[in-house]
């Protein structure tokens, strides 16, 4: 039942952000009207610097996560994150990938592996907003993607599927960024 | 008098039959032009070309329109309680709606003035009045919302308002019944009309923060103020006023308020009047009359009663006020942007009369009087006119100005608007309105830089416009481009309550100062919880306060027990968002307000007295994320006496001591 309710969300989400980058063509316009204002994006186009900012946001602020915020884009989930959510994204940090065996990433973000990216990208993402004092040891998370992550709590830490571990927690807008230490990969279907 | 009257008659029956022969509306289809649908076609994602801040009327409330669109983007609860958003039921809102008549949830909003600095458009506020219990409302342009309300002693029924002089110094509130003033024995017969009832005319101070006080009263002849305009460039320093009802009928106005040929257009020189009251002229009455404003920092209301008022009476300050003769009632009384032309529009008369303000000026050094009203000057009409419009429509109401010399009036009677020349006073165009236009609007048309393109009418009736709705039908709004020598009808939008005054500014004025966020930081309020650790419930007698956050996507605490019957819980609710568009709303079960919807960074409070014993749900109202399904509680309710302790919590799921993650529904996460 939960996981249908994930997968349907997800999926709608999914949609929205095709739907929306899939259009170039517009409809008759008034002359006069403000175009220079006129919003062409999605959700992630939208001009504003009063709000707190959102989760993709703050990674695209951090030099640390360069290589997860270009997947980030590779894989289309812009405007997904930039969305209501709430999200815990679980943010490996460039020397997290760096720990994958050489040439993994830039396979991942070539065209034709769009799908295999998206994967594990949406196995990081959980919905819901939750801080690490609500982590408890041995309990389950079912992300995005709809595969299970497990949580262990040893010596203070939270660490996820016994190979990546929380550094650090930043609150969004939209949720809460966990950076983590390493590459959280979906177990093969 | 009676041959001028019959004449006028005559010409009135005269035009009203060639107008049925010949004006008849021939369809829609004929009216439309082709392009039509092009020109008001704003494509998904963009943006129209002005706001358009209409009143709403018997709803008591302003909405927000996209021109050319025609699309409503948002109502603005003014007067009147807003059940979707908790106005006038929260307890912070409340105080908006106070008076000295005690709670008035209900008014009627009329008319709107946009705030101007040099006689044009500044995107600051919009004024609105309360026609019934006469107060006048500011609203903020960058929030939208009703920061203050003050309301209006010696005056009843408050139409002749808002309008405003060219730096917004003042706003004017004009009585339309004149009555028994406050601080008299109001006790009498209504036939003692002549010696008891007196008009009155507010002038409030705007100071640069928008906080408004009435500065002074003028104390007027006991007739009806209906509509008013400022002077502008040369006739700076004026205000204009139309008056009707000189018969001073108590009785059936219909017919007895049209007995005289000519009623009056008041002219006042507000900066003599200024002047006055500031050398002391004027004398202090008692009255009461509320005042309440709303802060962004408290996120509250307070409303305080206001004890005096300045009154200057005419008798005793010479040379500032002169009444000018106009046919037959007039209701309109607009300025033209050059603050020359004072069109006075007479809605039973045959003609328009434009009145000259040098002429007024002349008329005035020269003495040129036909006499007095209660010791009043009555300009001669023929020494203040300037021509009058022959034969424009029937039933002339108001009148808006563009850029280029051409003035738009609207007609009820023969539902038109004719556009006239102001220079030479030539109808030059007429198009009909579908049906019975009241005012109509011209962006900046009011001011002294009319931005011109479109004129708006807003019509009383819509008959076979929409599609059938029983007996009641929507009001509704015609878009007609006036760029070319034709004006040209595009569309037609309905419109939530019953259309009076509206105004028009360019999007770009407002739309980079709309407010996205209130900073949670800064919030004032004596009841926020500014973080879920701050969130608590105390007791103070049979007084029960919730501190309660909301956060996509729950509540906290979103489980209480130890409410117990004979008590008043106070859920204060603070939105712990700070990101744009992103309110929660909050509800209890059995509430017998409304619900509240409380913007990020905000904190709104809804009272709410049990009267069950029970379990009692609450939820967030506004669907504000994927799991906002999941943004649910419980509050418990026992009996008078239960010794049930009070408790708060989210997330503990009793009797593990282990807690559930907060906001998760129990099935997800799971333990192992």
């Amino acid at each position: 039942m939960k996981k249908l309710l994930l997968f349907s969300c997800g999926a709608a989400l999914l949609f929205t952000l095709n739907a929306c980058s899939g259009s170039t063509s517009e409809g008759p316009v008034v002359a006069s009207a403000s175009e220079s204002n006129a919003p062409a994006g999605g959700q992630s186009a939208v001009q504003d610097d009063e709000s707190q900012k959102d989760v993709v946001k703050v990674a695209a602020s951090s030099k640390d996560h360069t290589t997860l915020v270009a997947a980030v884009k590779a894989a289309e989930l812009v405007d997904v994150l930039s969305n209501a959510g709430p999200f815990t994204v679980f943010a490996p940090t460039n020397a997290a990938f760096d720990k994958l065996p050489k040439g993994t990433v830039e396979d991942l973000l070539k065209p034709e592996n769009k799908a295999r990216l998206q994967d594990i990208l949406q196995y990081h993402v959980y919905v819901g907003s939750l801080k690490t004092d609500l982590m408890q040891d041995g309990q389950t998370l079912n992300q995005v993607n709809g595969g299970n992550i497990t949580i262990t709590r040893k010596d203070g830490k939270v660490i996820l599927n016994n190979s990546a571990t929380i550094v650090a927690s930043i609150p969004a807008s939209n949720g809460i960024i966990h950076v983590i230490d390493g590459v959280l990969l979906p177990p093969a279907p | 008098m009676s041959s001028t009257k019959i004449l006028t008659s005559l010409g009135l029956v005269t035009a009203a039959a060639l107008t049925l022969a010949s004006c008849k509306p021939k369809g829609t289809a004929s009216a439309v032009t082709g392009d039509a649908a092009s020109k008001v076609y704003v494509a998904p994602g963009k943006y129209d070309e002005f706001y358009n801040i209409v009143s709403g009327g018997f709803n008591g409330q302003m909405s927000v329109y996209g021109i050319p669109s025609g699309r409503m983007f948002k109502i603005i609860p003014v007067f009147s309680q807003f059940p979707e958003n908790g106005w006038g039921y929260s307890e912070e809102t409340k105080p908006m709606l106070n008076t000295s008549h005690g709670f008035v949830p209900w008014d009627d909003l009329h008319h709107i003035a946009l705030s101007t600095t040099g006689g044009t458009h500044d995107g600051r506020w919009a004024f609105g009045n309360a026609n019934n219990t006469p107060r006048i409302a500011r609203v903020s342009l960058s929030t939208f919302r009703t920061e203050e309300i003050l309301e209006i002693p010696n005056s009843a029924g408050n139409h002749s308002s808002p309008f405003i002089t060219e730096n917004t110094e003042y706003v004017i509130a004009g009585t339309r019944f004149s009555i028994p003033m406050d601080n008299q024995n109001g006790d009498v017969p209504i036939n003692t009309y002549k010696q008891n009832f007196k008009g009155s005319i507010s002038f409030i101070k705007v100071d640069t923060s928008g906080h408004m006080n009435i500065a002074f009263q003028l104390r007027l002849p006991g007739v009806n103020f209906d509509l008013a305009r400022a002077g502008k460039g040369k006739s700076s320093g004026w205000f204009f006023f139309s008056c009707y009802n000189s018969e001073q009928a108590n009785t059936l106005l219909e017919v007895n308020a049209s007995a005289k040929d000519k009623d009056f257009i008041m002219a006042v020189n507000w900066k003599k009047a200024e002047q006055y009251a500031a050398q002391g002229k004027g004398f202090k009455e008692s009255v009461r009359y509320a005042h309440n404003t709303y802060s962004d920092k408290t996120h509250s209301a307070t409303s305080n009663i206001e004890t005096s008022v300045i009154v200057l009476d005419p008798a005793s300050c010479p040379d500032m006020v002169y009444f000018i003769p106009c046919p037959k009632s007039p209701h309109g009384c607009d300025v033209s942007p050059d603050g020359e032309s004072i069109v006075g529009s007479g809605k039973l008369a045959a003609v328009i009369p434009v009145f000259s303000f040098d002429k007024i000026q002349q008329a005035i050094s020269a003495k040129n009087y036909d006499g007095n009203y209660e010791g009043i000057p009555v300009i001669k009409y023929e020494a203040a006119l300037r021509g009058e419009v022959q034969k424009p429509g029937l039933g002339p109401l108001h009148t808006e100005f563009d850029a280029n010399g051409n003035a738009y009036t609207s007609f009820f009677v023969s539902s038109e608007i004719v556009k006239w020349s102001v220079k030479d006073l030539k109808v030059l165009d007429r198009v009909p309105t579908y049906y019975s236009i009241g005012h109509l609007c011209v962006p900046g048309g009011p001011t002294a830089k009319p931005w011109g393109k479109y004129v708006i009418a807003y019509n009383k009736i819509t008959k076979d416009r929409y599609l059938p709705t029983g007996p009641e039908l929507t009001q509704s709004a015609q878009l007609y481009s006036i760029d070319g020598d034709k004006m040209k009808l595009l569309l037609d939008f309905p419109t939530v309550g019953e259309p009076h005054y509206a105004e028009a500014i360019p999007a770009e004025m407002l739309m980079k100062k709309s407010q996205k966020i209130f900073r949670i930081e800064d919030n004032g309020s004596a009841y926020a919880a500014k973080g879920d650790v701050n969130a608590k419930v105390t007791r103070e007698g049979n007084k029960v306060h919730v501190y309660m956050t909301a956060i996509r996507s729950h509540f906290t605490p979103d489980n209480i027990e130890g409410v117990r019957m004979g008590d008043e819980v106070y859920f204060h609710v603070t939105n712990l968002e700070q990101d744009w568009d992103v309110p929660h709303g909050f509800a209890v079960k059995g509430a017998n307000n409304a619900e509240i919807l409380v913007m990020p960074g905000e904190t709104q409070t809804l009272k709410w007295i049990p009267e069950r014993v029970g379990i009692f749900p609450i939820y967030c109202t506004d669907f504000c994320s994927a799991l906002h399904q999941e943004m649910q509680g419980y509050v418990r309710v026992s009996p008078a006496g239960s010794s049930v302790p009070l408790t708060f919590s989210t997330g503990k799921t009793e009797p593990a001591p282990a807690a559930a993650p907060a906001g998760a529904t129990p099935a997800r996460p799971t333990k192992n």
